[in-house]
């Protein structure tokens, strides 16, 4: 059983829904609460396990913004669990799911260093590195139902941009949807083979946003533009 | 990269030590003339060199309850098997000092197999300390076999400037020592050229290929976090090209054209206080060797926070 994510960057509007859920989650889940710093101070930061960042793919006119969640891509040949001294960076050989034993962890920041994809994160509270744990407590968990028993950033999706399931069964719905839509691995090249992928944008007519016609010109249409000016202001 | 001082020092540190010690354990089973006052103190420098450096390196945790679970992962970590190998070179290493200390100089078979085991730990520890940065595939810079080559090259030329500064106290005559210093020196020079050009193109991944949008120019447009994270404040620190070339041009004034020149000079009969001079000036420039090393290396987490290329 190979688990993993598949995001959907054509759905993703950005709204970082996921991001929230999943600090929330983990706020008193396996790896403890995620610290903030200065949350309420100059710089506020702190420690999050899905991050969302906005590109520009092309030049205006023809340009377009995707918005790209990344969290642990949970990797076939994780590098982050060769590299580690302690043997804190473990992946599970029934799942294949990367956790870090936060007993075991000296904080050397190793890992860190070892993951191309900025996963993994260091907890300056715990002096521990922390990353996103596929919510292995919540899709195991007997007590809830089973509807709910996935990943928090999936539950939470307004857009339904995010699915969870078995990469290794070719009938599930992550396999089936990334042979169907052309799914990828960032950064193959190194040779990490990230079990998560990303659904590309679908090709469609781009929506002409600039150059909308003008009213007519009847009184009706102008007056109705006059209108929406004045509530506007 | 971010470095914390504790790890620079502990690179260097332990490196001149490892360094002065294979040395000198090479230079006894040869039978190069050493007094026994001179090899104890090499040998004191150098453990004491190592020492400090081990300590160090234990710093720059955040955890450091968890440290002595560091020798776990032997098979598999580079940072494990270093601290295996430091570990294990202590015993051989002061059976080696102690036998000839206890003994009186006299060469056994023993306290020569001694030294040549710790010699043989010293160095597969100095490779393990390379292979940590350079077994590392999203860190282009590192991921390099010129790292460990350069690391063992330049522990030989810092551990060799140390023996020489003894040599020349001990007011004694060293034509060994020296030519091997300065061909140490000379290599190291060459190799860190060939490295500086190396990674000079850039190659591999760029944020194309990382975000997988090959059809366009890719631009980041915000990053989704107003302040600083975990990820901007390790790995997200630049050296502006000005200041790169500058600094890497001290810092081979201060790691081979002055060391070299003292040493040369003391050779052909200046003041012992030139070798000493060459010890001297080597440590600072070694710190900005390493720091070089890590500002200089470009994760590739940097591509997503919307650097074109690594």
């Amino acid at each position: 059983m190979r688990l993993g994510l598949l995001i959907d960057l054509d759905m993703c509007v950005g709204c970082h829904a996921c991001a929230v859920a999943c600090k929330e989650w983990n706020t008193g889940a396996t790896t403890g609460p995620l610290s903030d710093y200065q949350p309420y101070g100059a710089k506020p930061s702190g420690v999050w396990f899905n991050r969302i960042r906005h590109y520009e793919v092309g030049e205006y006119p023809n340009n377009k913004t995707i918005n790209f969640p990344m969290s642990c891509l949970h990797c076939k040949d994780a590098e982050c669990v060769t590299v580690c001294p302690t043997g804190a960076s473990w992946k599970r050989p029934e799942d294949g799911i990367v956790l870090v034993d936060q007993e075991k962890c000296m904080g050397c920041n190793l890992c860190a260093w070892a993951c191309p994809y900025g996963a993994r994160e260091l907890d300056e509270e715990s002096g521990t590195m922390k990353k996103c744990t596929l919510c292995v407590d919540r899709i195991y968990d007997e007590a809830i139902p089973v509807e709910q028993r996935q990943p928090a950033c999936v539950i939470v999706c307004p857009t339904h941009a995010r699915y969870f399931g078995d990469y290794d069964d070719p009938n599930s719905e992550v396999s089936k949807i990334s042979r169907e839509r052309g799914g990828y691995a960032l950064m193959p090249e190194l040779g990490y083979n990230p079990t998560n992928q990303y659904l590309p944008q679908r090709v469609r007519a781009p929506i002409p946003t600039a150059e909308l016609p003008k009213a007519k010109g009847s009184l009706t249409d102008s007056l109705k533009h006059w209108v929406n000016k004045m509530i506007e202001r | 990269m971010k470095s914390s001082f504790s790890i620079i020092f502990f690179t260097v540190s332990s490196g001149a030590g490892f360094g002065a010690f294979i040395l000198l354990a090479l230079f006894n089973v040869f039978a190069l003339d050493l007094n026994l006052n001179e090899i104890l103190i090499d040998g004191g420098i150098a453990l004491a060199l190592i020492v400090a450096g081990l300590i160090s390196s234990t710093l720059h945790l955040a955890n450091p309850r968890n440290a002595w679970k560091a020798f776990n992962r032997f098979r598999t970590s580079w940072l494990s098997r270093e601290g295996v190998f430091a570990v294990l070179f202590f015993p051989p290493a002061l059976i080696f000092l102690g036998g000839l200390f206890y003994y009186n100089g006299q060469r056994l078979w023993w306290t020569d197999l001694a030294g040549l085991l710790a010699a043989v730990l010293g160095l597969a520890t100095l490779f393990s300390t390379g292979m940590i940065y350079a077994s590392l595939k999203p860190i282009r810079q590192w991921h390099n076999p010129l790292v460990p080559a350069i690391y063992l090259l330049l522990g030989f030329a810092s551990g060799g400037v140390i023996l020489n500064a003894v040599r020349a106290w001990f007011g004694d005559d060293s034509q060994t020592i020296t030519a091997l210093t300065l061909f140490f020196l000379l290599t190291a020079a060459m190799i860190k050229t060939i490295y500086f050009f190396w990674i000079g193109n850039p190659a591999g991944p760029t944020i194309n290929t990382a975000t997988g949008f090959t059809r366009a120019q890719v631009r980041l447009l915000d990053t989704g976090h107003s302040h600083g994270t975990f990820l901007t404040d390790e790995f997200g620190r630049h050296l502006a090209r000005h200041y790169s070339f500058w600094l890497r041009a001290a810092m081979f004034v201060l790691v081979f054209f002055m060391p070299g020149g003292f040493l040369i000079a003391w050779y052909t009969g200046a003041d012992w206080l030139f070798a000493l001079g060459a010890a001297i000036v080597i440590f600072p420039g070694l710190m900005l060797e390493r720091w070089l090393f890590f500002i200089e290396a470009q994760h590739v987490v940097n591509l997503y926070h919307g650097q074109q290329r690594t």
